[in-house]
């Protein structure tokens, strides 16, 4: 088998605010086509370190190299061309709030390209029923859906445009464990369907154990190990085991197996 | 990136290559819709297609159901193929549009929003006003910090926009006024005209188009984002009543900014009358402050001041209302702030012609 070809790599990044060192020389790879999970406890620079892949925040050093261009040094129109190629779905949704979902889900590719309105609209529709909404909902406007909806809403904008990378920051967080299921079962859809490399932050066990193919564990801001679950259930790291040996985690470990 | 184009080879065949995509596409839709395909089925032919995205799997199986054709694929990556199987069953139905609202039907919603927000307003006066006076009846409860804050905001921040404004407005009367008077040789007359102008109506009304526009726009902004962020409701959970946190001390803040702003008005204003009268019309300072003294009474004064004291009511309670009838988002706050606005100038003006009227009947 041929190894996958890393479509991300950090190098030696490390984040300060002040005096507060969030990340001290991370590295990490992310192959293609597979589910990478970022976790760590609270304040340990997950989300810090999606933005930094994003463009959305610069590290205080270190390169990141994105779709085999270094993205610290990208000039305006390398890096719209680059942000074109992925989508990232925010932990609150992102959505703007004084367009109706389908608007929102059409304004990637009315932006982009010039597919007319009708076409336009029409695709946007069948991106939401990929994701599971009905054709009603993409009238409405995001603050008329519920938690699970609107999380379902944004991870349809993120696909807007067929990208080659997604970006999740918590998929499942604030949801009900049915809706939850449901999510992760999406994702699962979305990375058969597109092929596509999915990079997510998130707390929960499930999705971890049956969606996510490798794990990168942060804490005492580095990367304390990565693998997949299986292999990290082997680690003796106080950190890692919260993630492992807690009643919830056994729980989740079991329906994964079954 | 090479853009998507598409040739026939033969009369069941077709022939695509470069990039089916959003970017790839560009005016390949309405190209597509010109030619004519055989119905049945027909061979798409994709050695060289560089790549597909959904929108390109559209246009095609779009293209394919209008000729009643079905697509055989030829020589396609299999990820490509499965992507363009699961496009074709998507049945095409029109489009979810949303209901049509005749217009007699919106200018009665309209009407009706406008009698309602009418009467959400009046609620919401005697609400703050049963809030305030509970407030009275426990004094040790009024939140002096608070207020004293605010009017650090709202009226000290303020004095140098507004003493600019009103001496500019003082300079722009008096030489109005200047050209006038010469006519009739009656250039001391000057002074009667700023004083009077200034003191009952421009000062007080300045000041509160300046204050609608500064604090109103604000307070609403602040109560609808803490709306939004579920604030409002927190503190609600934790025993704090909004009105007596968030409006009251903004109300009472207001009410004695304003008319100490109205003042500052007041000198600046004349201030800006009297270097007018000197450049154009020869009236030195000291002439026209003797007039001034002369001929100005403390009602004036005091009816600019009163007038001030109602305007700050009115410019906090409608941004604070407008402020608390938003709804959901950050579109709303935006609108509602600019609302509060327009409302809170409109109202000042109404409220002062009223007090035009009145002051007529009662000859002040």
């Amino acid at each position: 088998m041929v190894t996958p070809e890393p479509v991300l790599r950090m190098s030696k990044v490390c984040t300060r605010f002040g005096s507060h060192v969030v990340h001290q020389d991370v590295d990490l790879e992310v192959l293609r086509g597979e589910v990478f999970a970022i976790v760590g406890g609270s304040g340990s620079g997950k989300t810090v370190l999606l933005r930094e892949m994003v463009m959305l925040q610069r590290p205080t050093s270190g390169a990141i190299e994105m779709l085999g261009a270094d993205i610290t040094a990208l000039g305006e129109e390398e890096s719209l061309a680059l942000r074109k190629r992925w989508g990232v779905m925010f932990q609150h949704g992102g959505l703007f709030s004084s367009l109706t979902v389908r608007e929102n889900v059409g304004l990637p590719l009315r932006e982009h390209s010039t597919l007319d309105d009708e076409l336009i609209d029409a695709i946007a529709d069948w991106k939401l029923s990929l994701v599971g909404l009905a054709a009603d909902a993409g009238l409405k406007f995001p603050d008329e859906l519920s938690g699970g909806m609107l999380k379902r809403a944004s991870l349809s904008r993120a696909i807007a445009l067929d990208p080659e990378l997604l970006f999740l920051d918590e998929p499942t967080s604030g949801l009900d464990p049915a809706s939850a299921a449901g999510v992760d079962e999406l994702i699962r859809r979305m990375h058969s369907l597109y092929g596509l490399t999915i990079v997510l932050v998130t707390h929960d066990l499930d999705l971890l154990w049956q969606v996510c193919d490798r794990v990168a564990v942060l804490g005492e801001a580095r990367v304390l190990a990565i693998g997949s679950m299986e292999e990290l259930s082997h680690l003796e790291h106080p950190i890692i085991r919260g993630y492992f040996d807690d009643p919830r985690a056994r729980k989740a470990r079991e329906r994964a197996a079954a | 990136m090479i853009p998507a184009t598409f040739t026939q080879t033969s009369e069941r065949e077709w022939k695509l290559s470069g990039s089916w995509t959003v970017l790839g596409l560009e005016h390949l839709t309405q190209q597509i819709a010109t030619q004519a395909c055989a119905s049945g089925e027909v061979t798409l032919e994709g050695s060289d297609l560089e790549a597909l995205d959904t929108a390109g799997a559209w246009v095609l199986q779009r293209w394919l159901r209008q000729h009643g054709a079905r697509a055989a694929l030829s020589h396609w990556p299999p990820r490509l193929e499965k992507l363009m199987a699961l496009v074709a069953t998507h049945p095409e139905g029109p489009l979810v549009q949303p209901p049509e609202v005749s217009l007699l039907a919106r200018a009665g919603k309209t009407a009706a929003d406008g009698l309602r927000q009418a009467l959400d307003l009046l609620v919401f006066i005697g609400e703050t006003a049963g809030a305030a006076m509970r407030l009275l009846a426990h004094p040790a409860r009024i939140r002096w910090r608070t207020v004293l804050r605010n009017i650090q905001l709202g009226g000290f921040e303020a004095l140098p926009i507004t003493g600019l404004m009103a001496f500019l407005l003082g300079i722009v009367v008096a030489y109005q006024g200047a050209d006038q008077l010469r006519h009739y040789g009656a250039n001391i007359f000057v002074v009667d005209l700023v004083g009077y102008a200034m003191l009952r109506e421009f000062a007080p009304l300045i000041t509160a188009i300046i204050i609608a526009g500064r604090s109103g726009s604000s307070y609403a902004a602040q109560i609808g984002t803490m709306l939004v962020t579920e604030e409002v409701d927190a503190m609600r959970t934790l025993g704090i009543e909004p009105l007596e946190l968030l409006v009251l001390p903004k109300v009472a803040a207001l009410a004695i900014a304003l008319p100490l702003l109205t003042i500052w008005a007041d000198v600046t204003g004349v201030f800006g009358g009297m270097v007018m009268a000197r450049v154009q019309l020869d009236i030195g300072f000291h002439e026209f402050i003797d007039r001034f003294g002369r001929e100005l009474h403390g009602a004036s004064l005091l009816i600019g001041v009163g007038k001030a004291c109602v305007f700050a009511i009115i410019v906090a309670i409608i941004g604070c209302f407008q402020g608390f009838r938003t709804r959901g988002s950050a579109d709303s706050v935006g609108r509602q702030t600019t609302i509060s606005v327009v409302q809170s100038i409109f109202l000042v003006i109404v409220a002062d012609a009223l007090f035009s009227v009145v002051f007529s009947k009662l000859e002040l």
